[in-house]
C-alpha cells in the first residue's frame, strides 16, 4: 500500500494551484457579490481543457483520470464554489453521455463538450420534486417524429449559460432522459435570483412549454432516465462536490492560519489561544480525512469497482458536513470580520452549506449509506 | 447454488449482499423482491461490466436483462460471445 500521489500528480495539482491563484481567488469574492462569472474565467477554464475533462481521448478529450480529476476540482473549489460547480455541472452531463450516450450521441456531444464549446446544465429539480426525484412532474409525450416536452424545472445550475440540458421527465409515468438544446422551441430559461450559497452559479429556471425535441434527443431507454442515467451524473456529481467540499475546508484553513498569526488579542495572536488551537486541529484533521476519503473513491472509480459507488457517497456525506463545521468556525474565528465582506469565510460558509443539499442531501445520505455498507476497507 | 454455472454463482454472491437473509434463486424477479434503486442498478452494472469484462451499453438497458440470475448471466454470455446458460 502506497499512499502518496505520484510526481505526476504533484506535478499536475501545482498546475491547477497556479491556475487558481492566478486566475479565481483573486476575483472570487467580487463574482459573490456581482452574482455573475464573467466570460474570461469560463474560457480560461476552456483553454486549460478543464472543462470536460474527464471525456476520454478516443471521444476528442484529454481523459483525465478521477484522480487529476479530484486535485482539479479541489484547487478550483478552494478558489470559488461558484466555479467549481460549473465543473460539476458540465462534467456529471459529459460523464451521463459518455455513460449511456448511444455512438451518434457521443460523437455529437462528447468532443463538444470535452472542448467546452457547449456548457451542459442537469435539469433534475422542479419546485414539488428535490430529493424525490421520480416524481418530478415535467411530462414528455411521444410525437412520433420526436418528443414534446412539457413542465418546469428549478435550480438548474449555470442554466444562465448552458446550451445542453439532461432533463428528466416522465415518458407514460417512467423516468426517462433526454438532452435538450437551448434553442428548442418552447424552452424558455429564466435567471433564478435571490439564491445565497454558491452565489455566482448562475441558477435558471426552465420552462418547457410544448418544448419539440427531435428523437434522438433521449438518452439511453424510457424508464432508466433516473435508476441509470441521471443516477451516473450524480455519482460523478457527488464525487465532484466531495473534493469541492475538501476545497472550501482547505480554503478556511488557509483564512484562519492567516488570520489567527495576524489577529492579536489579550497580547498575544489568536493562534496562541489554547481553544482557537483546538478549532484549528479539528479543521486539518477534518479536511485530511475527507480528503483521504475522495482519494479511495476516486480511485475505486478509476477501477471501476462497484463498490466506488458507497465510497463515493461516504466521502461526500463526509466531506460536505465537515466543509459546514470548518466554515462555521473559521467565521467564529474571525469574530465580527468573519461576517464581513472583507473577508471570505463568510462566503465559504454559504458555499459549504449548498454542499449539504445538492447530489443527494446530507439526510438522504444518511438513510441511503447504511443499506450499502458491505465493502472492507 | 445446485444448477448454477460460474457465472450464476459470482452473480447470486453479488446480489446476495442486498438481499441478505435471502437465498435467491436463479429465476426469481429481483425487481418483485423490492429493494431495487438506483444505487443498486449502477453497481450491478459496475459489477458485471468489472466481473465479466463486458460492458453494458444503453442498448442493453431492458429490465428483462437484470430481472434474475439467469437473465443477467444470459445477459453476460451474449455480450461475451459464450454459450447461452441452460
Ligand atoms: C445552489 C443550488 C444549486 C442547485 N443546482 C441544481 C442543478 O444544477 N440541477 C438540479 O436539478 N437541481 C439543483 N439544485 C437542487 C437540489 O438538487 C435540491 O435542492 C436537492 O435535491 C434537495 O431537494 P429540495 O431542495 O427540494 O429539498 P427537499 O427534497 O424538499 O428536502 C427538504 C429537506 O428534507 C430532507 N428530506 C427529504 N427527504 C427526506 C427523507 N426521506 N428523510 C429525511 N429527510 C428528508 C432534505 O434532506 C432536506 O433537508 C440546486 C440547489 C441549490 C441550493
Amino acid at each position: 500500500m502506497k499512499l502518496e500521489l505520484t510526481a505526476a500528480q504533484r506535478a499536475a495539482r501545482a498546475e491547477f494551484r497556479a491556475f487558481a491563484a492566478a486566475e479565481i481567488l483573486p476575483h472570487a469574492g467580487r463574482w459573490d457579490r456581482e452574482a455573475a462569472l464573467p466570460r474570461t474565467v469560463i474560457d480560461a477554464l476552456r483553454e486549460r481543457r478543464y472543462l470536460g475533462s474527464n471525456v476520454p481521448v478516443e471521444h476528442g478529450g484529454v481523459g483525465r483520470d478521477m484522480i487529476d480529476y479530484g486535485l482539479l476540482t479541489e484547487e478550483i473549489a478552494r478558489g470559488c464554489s461558484s466555479v467549481r460547480s460549473l465543473l460539476t455541472v458540465h462534467d456529471m452531463v459529459a460523464h451521463a453521455v459518455l455513460r449511456w450516450g448511444s455512438p451518434a450521441q457521443r460523437q455529437r456531444w462528447l468532443p463538444a463538450l470535452a472542448r467546452g464549446e457547449v456548457l451542459a446544465a442537469l435539469a433534475l429539480s422542479e419546485p414539488n420534486a428535490g430529493s424525490d426525484a421520480k416524481s418530478v412532474e415535467t411530462i414528455a409525450v411521444d410525437a412520433g417524429d420526436g418528443w414534446v416536452l412539457d413542465g418546469r424545472k428549478k435550480w438548474t445550475t449555470f442554466g444562465q449559460l448552458a446550451g445542453l440540458f439532461l432533463v428528466l421527465a416522465q415518458c407514460d409515468g417512467q423516468p426517462t432522459a433526454f438532452l435538450v438544446e437551448r434553442e428548442s422551441p418552447g424552452l424558455a430559461v429564466r435567471p433564478l435570483q435571490g439564491v445565497w450559497g454558491t452565489r455566482a452559479s448562475m441558477l435558471a429556471e426552465l420552462t418547457f412549454a410544448g418544448c419539440r425535441v427531435p428523437r434522438e434527443s433521449l438518452l439511453g431507454r424510457i424508464g432508466f432516465g433516473l435508476s441509470h442515467v441521471v443516477a451516473a451524473a450524480l455519482e460523478h456529481g457527488r464525487y465532484s462536490v466531495a473534493w469541492g467540499a475538501v476545497g472550501i475546508g482547505q480554503a478556511c484553513l488557509d483564512a484562519c492560519r492567516r488570520y489567527t498569526a495576524e489577529r492579536r488579542q489579550f497580547g498575544v495572536p489568536l493562534a496562541d489561544h489554547q481553544l482557537i488551537r483546538r478549532m484549528l486541529t479539528d479543521m486539518i484533521v477534518d479536511v485530511r480525512a475527507a480528503r483521504l476519503l475522495c482519494l479511495r473513491a476516486g480511485w475505486l472509480r478509476d477501477q471501476r469497482d462497484p463498490g466506488a459507488f458507497m465510497e463515493t457517497m461516504a466521502a461526500k456525506y463526509f466531506a460536505s458536513t465537515m466543509a459546514v463545521r470548518a466554515a462555521n468556525d473559521a467565521v467564529q474565528i474571525h469574530g465580527a470580520n468573519g461576517v464581513s465582506d472583507d473577508y471570505p469565510v463568510g462566503r465559504y460558509l454559504r458555499d459549504a452549506k449548498v454542499t449539504e443539499i445538492i447530489e443527494g442531501s446530507t439526510q438522504i445520505q444518511q438513510i441511503t449509506l447504511p443499506l450499502f455498507d458491505f465493502q472492507e476497507l | 447454488m445446485d444448477g448454477m454455472d460460474a457465472t450464476q454463482i459470482k452473480i447470486k454472491e453479488f446480489l446476495s449482499r442486498f438481499f441478505k437473509s435471502h437465498d435467491l434463486q436463479p429465476d426469481e424477479d429481483i425487481f418483485a423482491l423490492g429493494f431495487v434503486n438506483s444505487l443498486l442498478a449502477m453497481q450491478l452494472v459496475a459489477f458485471v461490466e468489472k466481473e465479466f469484462g463486458i460492458q453494458v451499453e444503453d442498448a442493453d438497458l431492458d429490465l428483462d436483462n437484470f430481472r434474475s440470475i439467469r437473465a443477467i448471466s444470459s445477459l453476460v454470455a451474449r455480450k461475451t460471445g459464450a454459450p447461452a446458460p441452460a
